[in-house]
Protein backbone atom coordinates (compact mmCIF):
# COMPACT_ATOMS: atom_id res chain seq x y z
CA UNK A 1 0.00 0.00 0.00
CA UNK A 2 1.65 3.54 -0.86
CA UNK A 3 2.10 6.31 1.58
CA UNK A 4 -0.52 8.46 -0.18
CA UNK A 5 -3.40 5.44 -0.37
CA UNK A 6 -3.69 5.90 3.28
CA UNK A 7 -3.95 9.71 3.82
CA UNK A 8 -7.45 11.53 4.46
CA UNK A 9 -9.14 12.89 1.42
CA UNK A 10 -8.62 16.11 3.24
CA UNK A 11 -4.71 15.45 3.16
CA UNK A 12 -5.08 14.54 -0.08
CA UNK A 13 -6.88 17.69 -1.18
CA UNK A 14 -4.21 19.72 0.44
CA UNK A 15 -1.24 17.94 -1.50
CA UNK A 16 -3.20 17.99 -5.18
CA UNK A 17 -3.74 22.07 -4.26
CA UNK A 18 0.55 21.84 -3.74
CA UNK A 19 0.84 20.84 -6.92
CA UNK A 20 1.84 17.64 -6.06
CA UNK A 21 1.28 14.98 -9.36
CA UNK A 22 1.76 11.86 -7.19
CA UNK A 23 -1.06 12.99 -4.75
CA UNK A 24 -3.61 14.08 -8.16
CA UNK A 25 -3.12 10.09 -9.37
CA UNK A 26 -4.02 8.80 -6.10
CA UNK A 27 -6.86 11.54 -5.95
CA UNK A 28 -7.95 9.78 -9.10
CA UNK A 29 -7.15 6.10 -8.02
CA UNK A 30 -9.14 6.57 -5.57
CA UNK A 31 -12.69 8.03 -6.96
CA UNK A 32 -12.05 6.08 -10.47
CA UNK A 33 -14.04 3.26 -9.78
CA UNK A 34 -16.94 5.37 -8.21
CA UNK A 35 -16.94 7.44 -10.90
CA UNK A 36 -17.17 4.78 -13.42
CA UNK A 37 -19.82 2.68 -11.52
CA UNK A 38 -21.76 5.81 -11.08
CA UNK A 39 -21.37 6.48 -15.06
CA UNK A 40 -22.20 3.05 -16.07
CA UNK A 41 -23.92 1.15 -13.17
CA UNK A 42 -26.40 3.67 -11.75
CA UNK A 43 -27.04 5.53 -14.89
CA UNK A 44 -26.18 3.16 -17.30
CA UNK A 45 -24.89 5.51 -20.06
CA UNK A 46 -22.75 4.29 -22.81
CA UNK A 47 -19.31 3.52 -22.66
CA UNK A 48 -18.50 6.65 -25.02
CA UNK A 49 -20.68 8.91 -23.00
CA UNK A 50 -19.32 6.96 -19.72
CA UNK A 51 -15.57 8.21 -20.53
CA UNK A 52 -16.92 11.99 -21.44
CA UNK A 53 -18.48 12.27 -17.94
CA UNK A 54 -15.48 10.71 -16.22
CA UNK A 55 -13.00 12.60 -18.00
CA UNK A 56 -15.24 16.19 -17.65
CA UNK A 57 -15.27 15.05 -13.57
CA UNK A 58 -11.68 14.95 -12.98
CA UNK A 59 -11.41 17.90 -15.02
CA UNK A 60 -13.78 19.85 -13.31
CA UNK A 61 -12.14 18.60 -9.85
CA UNK A 62 -8.81 19.45 -11.36
CA UNK A 63 -9.70 22.91 -12.46
CA UNK A 64 -12.23 23.69 -9.53
CA UNK A 65 -10.48 21.83 -6.41
CA UNK A 66 -9.29 25.44 -5.01
CA UNK A 67 -12.69 26.52 -4.56
CA UNK A 68 -13.86 23.46 -2.13
CA UNK A 69 -14.69 24.60 1.13
CA UNK A 70 -14.40 21.75 2.43
CA UNK A 71 -11.33 19.43 1.91
CA UNK A 72 -13.22 16.73 3.81
CA UNK A 73 -16.04 17.14 1.70
CA UNK A 74 -14.49 15.69 -1.24
CA UNK A 75 -16.60 12.43 -1.91
CA UNK A 76 -19.69 14.24 -1.60
CA UNK A 77 -18.44 16.99 -3.90
CA UNK A 78 -16.67 14.34 -6.78
CA UNK A 79 -20.52 12.20 -5.89
CA UNK A 80 -22.78 15.38 -6.61
CA UNK A 81 -20.63 16.37 -9.92
CA UNK A 82 -20.76 13.05 -11.50
CA UNK A 83 -24.71 12.65 -10.85
CA UNK A 84 -24.99 15.85 -12.26
CA UNK A 85 -22.83 15.47 -15.39
CA UNK A 86 -24.73 12.25 -15.95
CA UNK A 87 -27.83 13.66 -15.74
CA UNK A 88 -26.37 16.57 -18.03
CA UNK A 89 -25.35 13.60 -20.82
CA UNK A 90 -28.60 11.89 -20.36
CA UNK A 91 -30.15 15.44 -21.09
CA UNK A 92 -27.88 15.81 -24.19
CA UNK A 93 -28.55 12.45 -25.62
CA UNK A 94 -32.43 13.52 -26.10
CA UNK A 95 -34.93 11.15 -25.56
CA UNK A 96 -33.23 8.46 -28.26
CA UNK A 97 -31.77 6.34 -24.98
CA UNK A 98 -34.93 7.19 -22.91
CA UNK A 99 -36.66 3.58 -22.66
CA UNK A 100 -32.88 2.86 -21.12
CA UNK A 101 -32.67 5.42 -18.62
CA UNK A 102 -32.86 3.52 -14.80
CA UNK A 103 -36.30 4.28 -12.94
CA UNK A 104 -35.69 6.68 -10.16
CA UNK A 105 -36.43 4.14 -7.38
CA UNK A 106 -34.05 1.96 -9.08
CA UNK A 107 -31.19 4.32 -9.61
CA UNK A 108 -31.67 5.64 -6.11
CA UNK A 109 -30.82 1.97 -5.23
CA UNK A 110 -28.27 1.41 -7.36
CA UNK A 111 -26.37 4.93 -6.29
CA UNK A 112 -27.22 4.14 -2.63
CA UNK A 113 -25.64 0.73 -3.67
CA UNK A 114 -22.45 1.99 -5.19
CA UNK A 115 -21.84 4.27 -1.68
CA UNK A 116 -21.96 1.20 0.41
CA UNK A 117 -19.78 -0.40 -1.78
CA UNK A 118 -17.20 2.93 -1.59
CA UNK A 119 -17.15 2.31 2.36
CA UNK A 120 -16.08 -1.39 1.98
CA UNK A 121 -13.27 -0.33 -0.47
CA UNK A 122 -12.24 2.47 1.72
CA UNK A 123 -11.82 -0.43 4.67
CA UNK A 124 -10.37 -2.81 2.26
CA UNK A 125 -7.67 0.04 1.62
CA UNK A 126 -6.61 -0.56 5.23
CA UNK A 127 -5.80 -4.07 4.78
CA UNK A 128 -2.47 -5.75 3.78
CA UNK A 129 -1.86 -5.08 0.27
CA UNK A 130 -1.68 -9.17 -0.11
CA UNK A 131 -5.40 -9.14 0.84
CA UNK A 132 -6.00 -5.93 -0.98
CA UNK A 133 -5.00 -7.65 -4.37
CA UNK A 134 -6.05 -11.27 -3.57
CA UNK A 135 -10.06 -9.88 -2.90
CA UNK A 136 -9.77 -7.32 -5.45
CA UNK A 137 -8.78 -9.88 -8.29
CA UNK A 138 -11.14 -12.66 -7.17
CA UNK A 139 -14.36 -10.56 -6.72
CA UNK A 140 -13.97 -6.97 -8.37
CA UNK A 141 -11.48 -7.98 -11.56
CA UNK A 142 -13.63 -11.44 -11.64
CA UNK A 143 -10.31 -13.34 -11.96
CA UNK A 144 -10.55 -17.25 -11.42
CA UNK A 145 -8.29 -18.98 -8.77
CA UNK A 146 -5.70 -20.36 -11.43
CA UNK A 147 -5.02 -17.16 -12.84
CA UNK A 148 -4.97 -15.26 -9.25
CA UNK A 149 -2.90 -18.32 -8.75
CA UNK A 150 -0.53 -17.89 -11.76
CA UNK A 151 0.04 -13.86 -11.82
CA UNK A 152 0.61 -14.24 -7.95
CA UNK A 153 3.13 -16.98 -8.13
CA UNK A 154 0.97 -18.89 -5.10
CA UNK A 155 -0.28 -22.48 -4.95
CA UNK A 156 -3.73 -22.57 -6.53
CA UNK A 157 -4.80 -24.60 -3.57
CA UNK A 158 -4.18 -21.84 -1.20
CA UNK A 159 -6.37 -19.02 -2.63
CA UNK A 160 -9.59 -19.90 -1.58
CA UNK A 161 -8.24 -20.13 2.06
CA UNK A 162 -6.84 -16.66 1.62
CA UNK A 163 -9.43 -15.01 0.24
CA UNK A 164 -11.60 -16.35 2.82
CA UNK A 165 -9.05 -15.02 5.60
CA UNK A 166 -8.85 -11.16 3.83
CA UNK A 167 -12.55 -11.49 4.00
CA UNK A 168 -12.81 -12.13 7.89
CA UNK A 169 -10.31 -9.40 8.50
CA UNK A 170 -12.46 -6.90 5.91
CA UNK A 171 -15.37 -7.90 7.96
CA UNK A 172 -13.67 -7.00 11.24
CA UNK A 173 -12.51 -3.62 10.07
CA UNK A 174 -16.06 -2.85 8.53
CA UNK A 175 -17.72 -4.02 12.01
CA UNK A 176 -15.72 -1.86 13.63
CA UNK A 177 -16.13 0.90 11.75
CA UNK A 178 -19.97 0.48 12.23
CA UNK A 179 -19.64 0.17 16.08
CA UNK A 180 -17.46 3.47 15.90
CA UNK A 181 -15.32 6.63 14.07
CA UNK A 182 -12.05 5.61 13.00
CA UNK A 183 -10.33 4.22 9.91
CA UNK A 184 -12.23 6.44 7.50
CA UNK A 185 -10.91 8.78 5.12
CA UNK A 186 -13.48 11.09 4.98
CA UNK B 1 -24.71 -1.07 5.61
CA UNK B 2 -26.80 -3.36 7.25
CA UNK B 3 -25.16 -6.92 7.19
CA UNK B 4 -21.25 -7.86 6.93
CA UNK B 5 -21.68 -11.65 6.22
CA UNK B 6 -18.73 -12.45 3.30
CA UNK B 7 -21.79 -13.03 0.32
CA UNK B 8 -22.64 -9.77 0.97
CA UNK B 9 -19.15 -7.91 0.84
CA UNK B 10 -18.18 -10.03 -2.31
CA UNK B 11 -21.18 -8.54 -3.81
CA UNK B 12 -20.40 -4.84 -2.50
CA UNK B 13 -16.57 -5.33 -4.04
CA UNK B 14 -17.60 -6.55 -7.54
CA UNK B 15 -19.86 -3.15 -7.69
CA UNK B 16 -16.76 -1.47 -8.11
CA UNK B 17 -14.68 -2.90 -10.58
CA UNK B 18 -11.24 -1.04 -11.87
CA UNK B 19 -12.09 1.91 -14.97
CA UNK B 20 -10.99 0.88 -17.92
CA UNK B 21 -7.24 1.98 -17.53
CA UNK B 22 -7.09 4.02 -20.20
CA UNK B 23 -9.59 6.46 -19.05
CA UNK B 24 -7.71 6.44 -15.32
CA UNK B 25 -4.72 7.41 -17.20
CA UNK B 26 -6.00 10.38 -19.24
CA UNK B 27 -7.46 11.74 -16.36
CA UNK B 28 -4.20 11.30 -13.72
CA UNK B 29 -2.65 13.29 -16.68
CA UNK B 30 -4.74 16.17 -16.54
CA UNK B 31 -2.20 18.04 -15.20
CA UNK B 32 0.30 17.80 -17.45
CA UNK B 33 -2.03 18.60 -20.14
CA UNK B 34 -2.99 21.72 -18.22
CA UNK B 35 0.31 22.57 -18.66
CA UNK B 36 0.63 21.88 -21.89
CA UNK B 37 -2.90 23.95 -22.52
CA UNK B 38 -1.70 26.71 -20.79
CA UNK B 39 2.29 26.94 -22.72
CA UNK B 40 0.11 26.50 -26.13
CA UNK B 41 -1.85 29.31 -25.57
CA UNK B 42 0.89 31.68 -24.60
CA UNK B 43 2.84 30.46 -27.25
CA UNK B 44 -0.27 31.28 -30.02
CA UNK B 45 -0.27 34.57 -28.36
CA UNK B 46 3.11 35.77 -28.69
CA UNK B 47 3.74 33.95 -31.88
CA UNK B 48 1.01 34.89 -34.92
CA UNK B 49 2.74 31.72 -37.40
CA UNK B 50 2.26 29.01 -34.67
CA UNK B 51 -1.38 30.90 -34.28
CA UNK B 52 -2.21 30.06 -37.76
CA UNK B 53 -0.47 26.77 -38.32
CA UNK B 54 -2.98 25.91 -35.34
CA UNK B 55 -5.94 27.41 -36.99
CA UNK B 56 -5.54 25.63 -40.01
CA UNK B 57 -4.54 22.22 -38.54
CA UNK B 58 -4.34 21.59 -35.12
CA UNK B 59 -3.37 18.44 -34.94
CA UNK B 60 -1.01 18.50 -37.00
CA UNK B 61 0.59 21.62 -35.95
CA UNK B 62 0.55 20.11 -32.12
CA UNK B 63 2.36 17.16 -33.72
CA UNK B 64 5.17 19.46 -35.31
CA UNK B 65 6.34 21.08 -32.74
CA UNK B 66 6.32 17.94 -30.64
CA UNK B 67 3.17 18.62 -28.07
CA UNK B 68 1.74 15.39 -26.67
CA UNK B 69 -2.41 15.38 -28.44
CA UNK B 70 -4.15 15.14 -25.50
CA UNK B 71 -8.29 14.67 -26.44
CA UNK B 72 -9.31 16.85 -23.91
CA UNK B 73 -6.51 19.35 -24.58
CA UNK B 74 -7.22 19.39 -28.70
CA UNK B 75 -10.91 19.94 -27.35
CA UNK B 76 -10.21 22.99 -25.45
CA UNK B 77 -7.72 24.48 -28.16
CA UNK B 78 -10.64 24.25 -30.54
CA UNK B 79 -13.39 25.46 -28.14
CA UNK B 80 -11.17 28.33 -27.53
CA UNK B 81 -10.08 29.29 -30.82
CA UNK B 82 -13.34 29.08 -32.38
CA UNK B 83 -15.05 31.50 -29.55
CA UNK B 84 -11.97 34.00 -30.21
Amino acid sequence: MSQLSTLSDAELVQRCRAGNTDAWNELVERFSRYVYSVCTRGYRLSEEDAEDVFQEVFTRVFTHLDTLRNEAALRPWIAQLTRRLCLDSIAKRGREHATEEPMAEELAADLAEIDEAFTVREALATLSDTCQEMLDRFFARDQSYRTISAELELPSGTIASRIARCLSKLRTELEGRKEGPGGSRG
Amino acid sequence: MTMFDDERIGQLLRVLPPAPEGWVRAAQELPAARSSLDEIVARAEADLAFRQALVADLEAALALEGYEPHRRVVDELKRRFSES
